[in-house]
């Protein structure tokens, strides 16, 4: 076990290395979702006058968008990289090693969860910095950066599972649109009792993306809201036990060593 | 008994990927300390029997053990005592060589001290102090196979796998790496697994040659007995004066057959009637100036044709 924690230790490092050394993976994960949410807080401030609509601050409201973006990003980058390993022949050096697999995954995700964490500090000072009011208090705040961790842990080790299954990094950038159409059909935009659409808000209550969303969004503007809570962090553990599995098998099946 | 005092014993080893049969049931015996040249054109089974031999990829039939394990049954500690330098010059681009010195002993459970001194040692060993602490990216192909070589040795390995090393590198990286490669033999006693699509670099690294074609092994042997095998040297003479020539050609006769000769010139197979110096001797005798002279031994690119019937790919690009 300690070994183990110390090979994800050594790969997790190299692997934030190679992230911190490539501003092209990092500096649209940290600006993007930022000037988004400046846009839409702005563009759609008239959306709190609707009745029933939970917070007179859209930014509150919108907030939790950027984290999920953010993730999006990490599963990219995880993904991508891990892509280029298989390419350049760097994981069957790695596969030499007595490193097993488990602690491969594991580091080689700690990248993504390294700049989830940066993301994570940003996106939230820089709507503290805005008037933004967590509700929830200090501990609420903590727990979105947990969360906001967590989620990109999640999508990080979905786009290792590509990684592993397509062995391109073209085939890990190609499940990006279909990852950010997921975020498009949540309820991201509108709490879910005002989308008015029938089709929409029905993709939307069985988008887990929604419960992810919903779940920051209660620390934000409701304080500790329980059931909001448990199904945000139910989807994001199924979302990271399901990955991390899929993940596992595409490894096993991808190096083959005895 | 030491993993330094075992070598590769390889019995009829197979790998089938489909209905593609990489791996025809070889069959191999690789001495401690040795160094192997394991020869042959592209698609031949060179890179997969290294996968096999490395733990990579498990064979399909067939056993093998590298340093005294077996490698389906006890993979961790084949790879425990081998060092392995790829095809691919497997480097992270945004690492430095020390980075990835220090990833790759950590891995081996090899810490402190003992960690520096080693990166030290290799880097110092291949020639890379001065660009250790550059990313790898800005490096030329010559120095990140060197750096691979390396890596490849950090932990200490008994035996050596290297596939295709000196593919692509400029004459005076290739003789370095020649360099390091005998002396891990001779020096340190490293058993070396060495494929190559190059002659000259088998003829002067190899203890002994197996070439395999069609995932098949054609011939196997020392270089000097599997060029004594099939055959003796040519003499080509070009006369001084081009009305000499058909009179060259009868003294030529006297010490082989006929073989072909660039224009201007005649040559013969020794048939063991004499040497070039019988040779030289009778043009003196017959008072016939010679412009030039030229002794071909016969080379593995012979052998290789003797025994497959066609050449090596990429034998016209052996370099110095």
């Amino acid at each position: 076990m300690i070994e183990m924690t110390h090979h994800v230790a050594l790969i997790s490092r190299r692997s934030l290395i190679r992230t911190a050394r490539q501003p092209g993976t990092w500096i649209p994960p940290l600006t993007f979702p930022l000037i988004l949410m400046a846009v839409n807080s702005n563009g759609l401030r008239a959306a709190t006058h609707l009745p029933g609509f939970p917070t007179h601050s859209f930014l509150a409201f919108f907030m939790p968008f950027a984290f999920m973006q953010g993730a999006l990003f990490a599963s990219g980058i995880a993904g991508t990289d891990l892509a280029r390993d298989i390419d350049t022949g760097f994981l069957n050096r790695l596969a030499l090693t007595p490193v097993r697999g488990g602690a491969l995954l594991m580091g080689q995700i700690g990248g993504a969860v390294g700049l989830g964490a940066v993301q994570a500090v940003l996106y939230l000072g820089a709507a503290l910095a805005a008037g933004v009011h967590i509700d929830a208090g200090p501990g609420g705040a903590a727990l979105i950066l947990l969360f906001a961790i967590g989620t990109a842990a999640g999508f990080g080790s979905l786009g290792l599972w590509l990684a592993l299954r397509t062995g391109s990094g073209e085939g890990v950038q190609s499940m990006f649109p279909l990852l950010f159409f997921l975020l498009l059909i949540s309820s991201m935009n509108l709490p879910r009792n005002l989308i008015e659409v029938t089709w929409f808000r029905d993709l939307a209550t069985i988008n887990p993306v929604s419960y992810l969303i919903e779940a920051l969004r209660s620390l934000v503007i409701e304080g500790w809201n329980a059931e909001a809570l448990l199904l945000g962090f139910g989807c994001m553990l199924a979302l990271m036990a399901v990955s991390m599995v899929l993940a596992a098998r595409q490894l096993r099946l991808r190096m083959t060593r005895t | 008994m030491s993993a330094r005092d075992q070598g590769i014993v390889v019995e009829g080893l197979v790998r089938q990927f489909k209905d593609i049969r990489a791996v025809d049931g070889i069959d191999l015996t690789i001495e401690p300390g040795q160094i192997y040249g394991f020869l042959g054109p592209n698609g031949a089974g060179k890179s997969t029997t290294v996968h096999m031999l490395t733990t990579l990829l498990p064979p399909s039939a067939g056993r093998a053990t590298v340093a005294g394990y077996d490698v389906v049954a006890d993979g961790p500690s084949v790879r425990a005592n081998i060092g392995a330098a790829l095809q691919e010059t497997a480097l992270d681009p945004f690492l430095s060589a020390r980075e990835h010195l220090r990833l790759q002993a950590s891995l081996h459970g090899i810490r402190g001290q003992e960690r520096l001194r080693l990166q030290d040692e290799l880097l110092q060993r291949v020639g890379l102090t001065q660009a250790a602490d550059r990313k790898v990216r800005t490096y030329s192909g010559g120095m990140k196979r060197r750096l691979d070589l390396a890596l490849s040795l950090i932990h200490g390995p008994s035996t050596l796998f290297l596939d295709e090393p000196t593919t692509g590198l400029d004459p005076q990286s290739r003789a370095a790496l020649w360099e390091e490669v005998g002396r891990l033999a001779r020096e340190e006693g490293v058993t070396v697994f060495l494929t190559t699509q190059y002659l000259e670099e088998a003829d002067v690294l190899a203890d002994r040659v197996g070439i395999i074609d069609h995932g098949r092994i054609v011939a196997e042997g020392t270089p000097a007995s599997l060029k004594a095998e099939i055959g003796r040297s040519t003499v080509e003479i070009v006369p001084e004066s081009g009305d000499q020539l058909h009179r060259l050609g009868e003294i030529l006769r006297r010490f082989g057959t006929d073989t072909a000769a660039r224009p201007g010139a005649a040559a013969v197979r020794l048939d063991g009637n004499g040497g070039l110096a019988d040779v030289v001797r009778a043009l003196d005798q017959e008072d016939l100036r010679a412009a030039a002279i030229n002794l071909h031994s016969p080379s593995l690119d012979d052998v290789f044709l003797a025994k497959t019937g066609r050449k090596l790919e990429g034998a016209e690009d052996d370099g110095p």
